[in-house]
């Protein structure tokens, strides 16, 4: 089976972004090259690239705007993969926090991730357990962890912290 | 069997909730269910987790790459191998180390040992659960074999970290590889009889048949991996779909159950201990003289920036490992995906209408260890 439709459909949502464009060596295919000598100007591109998997251990990667999660998850869903796990990073730098979904599917080998990055002071994003059940402990779990709302989520009361919790142990700026 | 009237959640005044745990012998550990009941039917269970949560994925961005290794064997304390294989081979992918063709078959040797002495811890307390006593012993007695086998070469009995990046800690003596053998020997004579004792017992086949049928759209709803899933005709195994180590030069084959049910899932367990032996053999007749480590291993690691995924398979299923490095000498972020937190999060589904002990029934078929599941 070939997942080109799958990527056309995810590349489709993915946020643009600005890539540094290709080295001289290599002249990027499709670009008018433009015979001056000054450095090329970035270029302007979708956020959705196939991975090395060998590398890296996953094989294709897209970058949405956070109101774009759950359309991507229904493009997964549609295609028969399913969630293995939701979690996040925090770039304290650039103060943001980035949600990441990992999704696969039985056969053949294909692992997709889905990143979104969030406004660190105030992450919110739309939840995915309607379409993916098994997302709600998920989402749940990286909320104890990050303070991320899930808005719509069915139930964001702490999983794995104690009820009462009202830190989030995996941000940077959480102290040992 | 499911409950015979419409279940009407609001406005029954019946109903009670009842807690199944957090100490309770059937929920293997401190795992805590409420449970809303009507009579003895389940109108609503939700489990509760986190009574054994550590942070384990706070202490991966708290010490080096090296220091996480014994941690690892402390999450899935019946597949702990498992976990070391995870890690070491999530972080020889990050850093492009490669592993010794000895160490490899080794790896798997020894990961497969512990699958089969997780099997046998699982199938002792799944009967325990469903009220027969003496099939623990038996398998504990063969556990004991698996136990002595790994702590010659590993040093411990449970919690392993017997793994290294590009290698292993040690290489292996002669008694390992006759030891080996003679287990395999013994098993193969006891098995037939956990069939004859266990499988064909007509209480337990009550008890089991047509109990707590998870479908094969709610199995990929949730998620759900590992011998869960081969339970409900889903045949998935990371050793041959996602192949890491050196699992395609074995024949083996992946046990697949179509019924859905709680037998099907008995069933898949109880096979791959006899296709883990057949692996073992496989390993032990090829296996290659020469180093278990590799040669170059830096002491400081620091992987390349960017993240990495290594997904294997553990007892339980589909374990992944998700790690940010930002080119230092400790993760900027560990995930640990494990596999028992996505099959149990479908228990709330579809214990709904169960009688109570089929529950309990389908909740042993899951293979719970609730360490791994609260990390």
């Amino acid at each position: 089976m070939d997942f080109s439709k799958l990527k056309e459909r995810l590349t489709a949502l993915a946020l643009i972004e600005e890539v540094p464009a290709a080295p001289p060596a290599a002249p990027a295919k499709g670009e008018e090259e433009q015979p001056a000598a000054e450095p090329a100007a970035p270029v302007s591109r979708p956020a959705a690239n196939d991975i090395n998997y060998p590398a890296r251990g996953f094989h294709f990667e897209v970058k949405v705007a956070a109101d774009s999660v759950v359309a991507a998850a229904t493009i997964l869903d549609e295609e028969g993969f399913f969630l293995e796990a939701v979690t996040g990073v925090d770039w304290i730098k650039e103060k943001e926090l980035e949600v990441v979904y990992d999704f696969t599917i039985w056969q053949p080998t294909c692992r997709v991730v889905v990143r979104t990055r969030l406004n660190r002071e105030a992450p919110e994003v739309p939840t995915i357990s309607e379409v993916c059940p098994g997302a709600n402990w998920h989402e749940r779990e990286t909320h104890d962890f990050f303070g991320i709302k899930f808005s719509g989520h069915p139930d964001l009361t702490p999983l794995l912290l104690p009820e009462d919790a009202d830190f989030h142990p995996l941000l940077k700026d959480f102290q040992v | 069997m499911s409950h015979p009237l419409p279940l009407n959640n609001q406005d029954n005044q019946e109903s009670f909730v009842l807690n199944l745990g957090p100490q309770h012998p059937a929920t293997h550990g401190v795992l805590r269910v409420k449970l809303t009941m009507d009579g003895e039917y389940i109108m609503h269970a939700e489990p509760v987790l986190g009574y054994i949560h550590r942070m384990h994925e706070k202490m991966g961005e708290n010490r080096t790459w090296a220091q996480f290794m014994p941690n690892t064997g402390r999450m899935d304390y019946l597949s702990a191998l498992s976990f070391n294989h995870g890690y070491a081979a999530l972080v020889e992918r990050a850093m492009g180390i490669e592993v010794p063709e000895r160490a490899e078959y080794l790896r798997v040797i020894t990961v497969e040992l512990n699958r089969i002495s997780s099997h046998l811890v699982w199938f002792g307390a799944f009967i325990l659960d469903l009220g027969g006593f003496s099939p623990l012993l038996y398998a504990f007695d063969d556990r004991e074999h698996i136990l002595d086998l790994l702590e010659s070469v590993t040093g411990s009995r449970l919690t392993y970290c017997y793994f290294r990046f590009g290698g292993l800690y040690n290489d292996i003596d002669e008694n390992f590889v006759d030891g080996t053998r003679e287990f395999i020997k013994t098993m193969r004579e006891r098995l037939p009889m956990y069939h004859n004792l266990v499988t064909k017992n007509i209480i337990l086949i009550k008890r089991l048949k047509d109990i707590g049928p998870i479908p094969k759209e709610t199995i990929r709803k949730y998620g759900a991996t590992g011998p869960v899933a081969r339970g409900s005709g889903v045949d998935y195994d990371i050793r041959r779909n996602e192949p890491y180590s050196i699992y395609p030069e074995f024949d083996f084959d992946i046990p697949v159950y179509t019924e859905c049910d709680s037998m099907a899932r008995y069933m898949v367990r109880m096979d791959e201990i006899e296709q883990s032996m057949r692996i073992i053999e496989q390993a032990l007749d090829k296996l290659p003289e020469g180093p278990v480590m590799a040669p170059k291993v830096p002491k400081i690691l620091k992987p390349p920036k960017g993240d990495y995924y290594q997904a294997v398979e553990s007892a339980r299923g589909s374990l992944g490992m998700r790690a940010v490095s930002d080119g230092t000498n400790k993760a900027y972020r560990l995930k640990l995906r494990s596999p028992t937190f996505s099959n149990l999060s479908l228990f709330s589904e579809v214990s709904e209408g169960m009688l109570l002990p089929d529950a309990l029934a389908l909740m042993g078929s899951l293979d719970l260890v609730i360490p791994e599941i609260d990390r």
